[in-house]
């Protein structure tokens, strides 16, 4: 069986649709470059009414969105989790970590919370607050420009709050706050803790002519077939398409980057899922936007005479790095939000306030901040609704003979809807050299590809920080009236104080991080290789760090940036 | 019909979605119509399509077992003035479906439902579901509370797998039409919010700071086309 060699040679090849790949696509397609898009997963449109779980009913699906098929319910767009059938990977002995992998048009795009934060200038720089791991190459001057077109491009609502290190925007109006959220103010200002409304990308005004506007259904995790919120498909590759220079190739998995005898990128090396043969693809520059692990992993899979360690790994660096959002939280009862009067506030798809960092970590025994998000309300019911219902009388100290069956339980759920409001921390972790993943040198996938191993661990400033975060949301809850649920997470809950494992927050990112220094980084501050001219990054793996805000948009930023440079260089004959 | 053909009507709510079979090289012969369970369409992918195929093929709880559920269901939540009972809003069919679904409620089930039994007919000399409402709600009585203290060791199996099933009639039941209902969840469709109602407000120490609202997005013009001033402003 022989390797299946493309005759056409594309200006650009990427690898991977989702936020950074879909960028990559709309910019340079629309510069008039011929692109190859490659993407692991099938076609996936948010309208194709086949695939659509938006506006279903919980009695539509037969298990009622329970998660035994998709690990965040029936509902949730994405094809693929921290599983995906044929294609394992490991951990080192003792560890834990997990991978999220969306194998389908957009990627992680189509589900993702839309919570847009630009990183501010203390982000880019932690190194010379605390000298702890490594500056960007870049200032949050150098990717303002890019964050302010990526506004008024994809859209995003929150509010002008002039704080230092939460630079504003270009925002759509944000929506009004609903019930539980005003408690939560409330609480929040009392306690000092700063509460300003969320920022997502979700159109609650008019942006332009090819996208809908919200109209509040809460499932932007089931992918808007309005266009109304931001997916990469709907919104940066299918305007893209429509110019005619986007080839898709779907259902491919890309195994490796070709190289020629000067060790630059002549394409990439896929595996059809189709008919599970290996094809050829040849290309003038190779933009890996695969996920950070998955360009990792591909980068480590590209050995040749010229790249012994991997293409672009001549620093041991590719797979280093390797940094999640922390995560931890807690939720409580509050009983002024009992026996409500039912009315839709579905919202938007998220929080409509959250809480950005406010502390000063120089006080604090953690270096790096969190942010909180707030949820609660009358939401449409699924599995698990209704879950230990008899267990609320106790908290409002009546008998616990009560409500076991009949009407009274019946009574009893009606009046305990919608006072539960939960908070979760997300927060900033340290990254490592030690933590990292690298080729398992015993295993491959379905498609022959070796697969990856990861070894993480978190360190005290991780553990501090999610015990500050449980004895904030303890406070919160009390402000707000209520009763934390369950026990307090201590230090022997998960990973201490109820931090998730890594990888549950699916922001992993770092893994070829960016730097001047090509013995200590992957890329340049361009995110394009130090080793191969050709080849760049355009997902999370160039993140030095990460800050405590959602990756998405400066990986979008990040991937217009480069685009741009990609296209600079290509007018220049440089590449 | 055959018990997996009933079962499955249960399952399905009638004979929806039937083929035909056996047609061809016998023209006399009337074509038989097989019932094939079907689902609605709610954006399954290839695998997951096989996935629930195999599962509606499958059985796990016997006649019997449904039986005593469904008196179970209907104990746990009976009709009320305004909303139907658990079996109308079809819990026992949800609960067939769920152990097939999720094997970890299998064991539980099959053996709490045995134990049930077991306690019935030492207590009453017939099994649960035989006995009058009376004798049913004297065993229910006993293990639909918890227990901690442990005042009632003989009943801890019982109170376990009572609450299994509650858990299971109260998510069956509420994620249904009728359970939706009576709940009361008004959401799920294409409206505007623009903010919590004001006679709620009222009620509730909370309202809204009128320096926040006036950040918060004006409704009537949301399908004006967002401009900005070069000062981040919104003035459209």
């Amino acid at each position: 069986m022989q390797i299946i060699e493309n005759k056409e040679a594309y200006d650009v090849i990427i690898v991977g649709s989702g936020a950074g790949g879909g960028m990559a696509t709309n910019i340079l397609a629309n510069s008039g470059l011929n692109v190859a898009l490659v993407e692991a997963g099938p076609f996936f449109d948010p309208k194709d009414t086949k695939t659509m779980t938006q506006l279903k009913w919980p009695y539509e699906s037969p298990r009622r969105g329970a998660s035994s098929t998709r690990a965040f319910g029936d509902y949730d767009q994405s094809w693929g989790d921290w599983e995906v059938e044929g294609e394992p990977y490991t951990t080192k002995e003792g560890t834990n970590f997990l991978w999220w992998r969306a194998r389908m048009l957009g990627g992680r795009t189509n589900h993702w919370g839309r919570i847009s934060l630009r990183f501010g200038q203390d982000d880019f720089k932690r190194r010379d607050i605390d000298g702890l791991g490594e500056n960007w190459p870049i200032g949050y001057d150098d990717i303002a420009p890019y964050y302010d077109k990526l506004d008024k491009m994809v859209g995003v609502f929150g509010s002008k709050e002039g704080r230092r290190n939460d630079p504003d925007g270009y925002f759509l109006p944000p929506p009004k706050p609903r019930l539980h959220e005003l408690y939560y103010i409330k609480a929040a200002r009392k306690l000092g803790v700063d509460v300003i409304p969320s920022r997502l990308s979700i159109l609650t005004k008019k942006l332009n002519d090819d996208r809908g506007i919200c109209f509040y259904c809460s499932q932007c995790s089931r992918s808007c077939n309005a266009y109304a919120d931001f997916s990469s498909g709907s919104c940066l590759i299918f305007p893209a398409m429509k110019g005619g220079k986007v080839a898709l190739f779907n259902n491919a998995m890309v195994k490796s980057v070709t190289t020629n005898k000067e060790g630059r990128a002549t394409g990439v090396s896929y595996i059809n899922k189709e008919d599970r043969r290996e094809y050829q693809l040849k290309g003038k520059v190779v933009v890996l936007a695969a996920s950070a692990c998955s360009s990792a992993r591909i980068l480590l899979n590209s050995k040749s005479t010229q790249h012994p360690n991997g293409l672009g790994n001549s620093s041991d660096v590719v797979g280093r790095y390797l940094h999640d959002s922390t995560g931890a939280g807690r939720a409580g009862f509050v009983p002024a939000l009992m026996d409500r009067k039912t009315y839709n506030e579905d919202g938007v798809g998220g929080m409509h306030v959250y809480s950005p960092w406010w502390e000063d970590n120089k006080k604090l025994d953690f270096p790096r901040g969190y942010h909180i998000e707030v949820w609660g309300g009358m939401g449409m019911p699924a599995y698990g609704f209704g879950f230990g219902a008899t267990e609320m009388n106790k908290l409002i100290g009546e008998d616990a003979n009560v409500g076991g069956y009949g009407n009274k339980l019946r009574d009893d759920v009606k009046r305990f809807y919608g006072a539960v409001v939960g908070m979760s921390g997300r927060g900033e972790c340290i990254a490592r050299h030690d933590n990292r993943c690298y080729i398992d040198p015993n295993v491959v996938d379905q498609w022959g590809i070796p697969v990856l191993q990861f070894d993480y661990t978190f360190s005290d400033y991780e553990v501090n920080q999610a015990k500050h975060m449980q004895d904030t949301f303890e406070k919160l809850i009390y402000a707000m009236g209520g009763t934390p649920l369950g026990d307090k997470p201590t230090k022997d809950t998960n990973n201490g104080y109820g931090l998730l494992d890594p990888g549950q927050i699916i922001h992993e990112v770092g893994t070829t991080r960016m730097g001047d220094d090509p013995k200590k980084s992957v890329t340049n501050a361009f995110c394009q290789l130090h080793d191969a001219d050709n080849v760049f990054v355009a997902d999370g793996g160039p993140f030095t760090s990460q800050a405590d805000k959602n990756c998405t948009w400066t990986i979008m930023a990040l991937a217009m940036r480069t685009s741009e440079y990609i296209v600079d260089q290509i007018n220049k004959q440089n590449l | 019909m055959d018990r997996r053909e009933s079962l499955k009507s249960l399952l399905i709510g009638g004979l929806a979605g039937t083929t035909l079979v056996g047609t061809g090289c016998q023209p006399e012969t009337t074509p038989v119509e097989e019932a094939v369970p079907s689902l609605p369409v709610y954006g399954r992918t290839p695998s997951e399509i096989e996935r629930d195929e195999k599962l509606l093929q499958e059985v796990y709880l016997n006649e019997h077992e449904l039986a005593t559920i469904a008196v179970l269901c209907d104990i746990i939540l009976p009709a009320s003035d305004t909303a139907g009972s658990a079996t109308e809003a079809e819990v026992p069919e949800f609960i067939e479906f769920i152990v097939k679904d999720l094997p970890r409620h299998q064991l539980p089930m099959r053996g709490g439902l045995m134990w049930l039994d077991q306690e019935s007919n030492s207590r009453f000399n017939k099994v649960f579901k035989d006995c009058t409402d009376e004798e049913q709600i004297a065993i229910v009585e006993d293990i639909a509370y918890p227990d901690p203290d442990g005042k009632k060791p003989l009943m801890s199996h019982g109170i376990k797998f009572f609450d299994l099933m509650r858990n299971l009639t109260l998510t069956g039941y509420y994620t249904s039409k009728v359970g939706i209902a009576d709940l009361g969840y008004k959401g799920n469709m294409p409206n505007v919010w623009d903010g919590v109602p004001k006679d709620v407000l009222a009620e509730h120490d909370v309202d809204y700071d009128p320096e926040w609202l006036a950040k918060c997005v004006d409704q009537s013009k949301r399908g004006t086309k967002a401009e900005w001033d070069d000062d981040m402003n919104l003035i459209s």
